[in-house]
C-alpha cells in the first residue's frame, strides 16, 4: 500500500520542518480569530439557560476540550500505527507531540467538567462510567509520556508506545456511549444527534467556534512541538546542521 | 447588562471564570513553551557540534 504523494512529502523531516514554519502562523491566526469570535458569541450573545442560568457558560470550554481529548487520542494512536507500519519518523514525531496536548485538553475537561458539576449536580465527582472512562485516557496519555521517555532509543520508545496507544483506542467508543450503556449523571449527547441537534443555535454556534479554535490550536501546537524536537532527532543531519548555523548567524538564537 | 453583573455570572462566578482561568493558563503555557523549548535545542545542539569540531581538530587521525 502506498501513501498518498501530499503525505510523503510532508512526511521527510526535512519537508515537515520548513512546511510547518510556514504552515504555524496561518493556523495560529485562525485559533485568535475564531477563539475571539467563539468568546463573544458565548458570553455575550448566547443568552443564559432555562434550567442552569449563566453556570452552562463552561460548556464552551467543557465540551471542545472533552472533544478535543477523544480526536487528538485518535489522531496519535493513527500516527503511531502509521509510524509503526511505514516506518515513518515523521508520523512517529507526530504521536509523541500530540501525547502533552492531549493530556492537557483532557485534564481540561475533567477538571471544567467538576467545576460544572458541582453546582448542577451537587458534587464535584462521582465515579461513574463517564467520568471515569475519561480519567482512564489521561492515565493513558501519561503512561504513552512516560513509556517513551523511560525508552532511550528513539526507535524502541515509538514501538512501544505505539502498541500502548493502539490498544488504548477501545476506551474511546467507550467514552462516548458511555452515557447511553450506562446510568449516569452526565447528560447525553446533544449536538451529535444530527437530525434535530437539542442545542438552540445561539449556543450552538459558539460551542463550533470554539471546537474549531480548539482544533487549530492543536494543529498549531502540535506543529511548533515538532519543529523544535525534529532538529534534536534528526541532529546528525546535515540540514539540521545548516539551520542551526544559520539560525546563530541571523542572531535569532543567542 | 453592567460588567459587575457580567463578572459575577448569576452567582456562579467562581465556578464559571476558574473553567476558563485553568483552561487559558494550561493552553497558554503549553503553547509558548514550544517557542522556548525549540531556541534551548537549537544552543544545545550549537554546543554539541563545536565539540566535536574541535574534537576534530585535535584528532584529525581519529575522523
Amino acid at each position: 500500500m502506498k501513501l498518498p504523494a501530499i503525505l510523503h512529502k510532508f512526511s521527510s523531516p526535512r519537508n515537515f520542518y520548513s512546511m510547518s514554519g510556514k504552515l504555524i502562523p496561518w493556523l495560529a491566526w485562525g485559533f485568535g480569530l475564531t477563539l475571539l469570535a467563539g468568546l463573544y458569541t458565548g458570553f455575550f450573545v448566547a443568552p443564559p439557560d432555562y434550567q442552569q442560568g449563566e453556570s452552562y457558560r463552561i460548556m464552551f470550554v467543557h465540551v471542545p476540550a472533552a472533544w478535543m481529548s477523544m480526536f487528538i487520542y485518535v489522531v496519535m494512536a493513527t500516527s503511531a500505527a502509521i509510524g509503526l507500519i511505514w516506518r515513518i519518523k515523521t508520523a512517529d514525531l507526530m504521536a509523541s507531540m500530540s501525547a502533552p496536548i492531549g493530556a492537557a485538553f483532557t485534564f481540561i475537561a475533567l477538571v471544567t467538567g467538576s467545576l460544572w458539576g458541582k453546582p448542577m449536580w451537587g458534587t464535584y465527582w462521582v465515579w461513574d462510567a463517564r467520568l471515569t472512562s475519561e480519567l482512564v485516557l489521561l492515565f493513558l496519555y501519561l503512561g504513552f509520556i512516560a513509556l517513551q521517555a523511560s525508552i532511550e532509543d528513539p526507535r524502541n520508545a515509538a514501538r512501544a508506545g505505539a502498541v500502548l496507544a493502539i490498544v488504548g483506542v477501545v476506551n474511546i467508543p467507550i467514552i462516548h456511549y458511555s452515557v447511553e450503556w450506562w446510568s449516569t449523571l452526565h447528560q447525553g449527547a446533544t449536538v451529535s444527534k444530527l437530525d434535530k441537534p437539542s442545542i438552540h443555535i445561539t449556543m450552538l454556534i459558539p460551542l463550533l467556534l470554539m471546537a474549531i479554535s480548539f482544533k487549530l490550536y492543536y494543529l498549531a501546537s502540535v506543529l511548533m512541538r515538532g519543529r523544535g524536537e525534529v532538529l534534536r532527532r534528526e541532529q546528525n543531519s546535515r540540514w539540521v546542521k545548516d539551520i542551526v548555523a544559520a539560525e546563530t548567524q541571523s542572531g535569532g538564537v543567542k | 447588562m453592567t460588567a459587575s453583573e457580567f463578572f459575577h455570572m448569576g452567582g456562579y462566578a467562581f465556578f464559571v471564570w476558574s473553567s476558563y482561568g485553568i483552561a487559558t493558563l494550561l493552553l497558554g503555557w503549553m503553547f509558548i513553551s514550544p517557542i522556548f523549548k525549540r531556541r534551548q535545542i537549537i544552543k544545545e545542539l550549537r554546543m554539541k557540534y563545536r565539540q566535536q569540531e574541535r574534537q576534530q581538530q585535535d584528532n584529525p587521525a581519529e575522523s
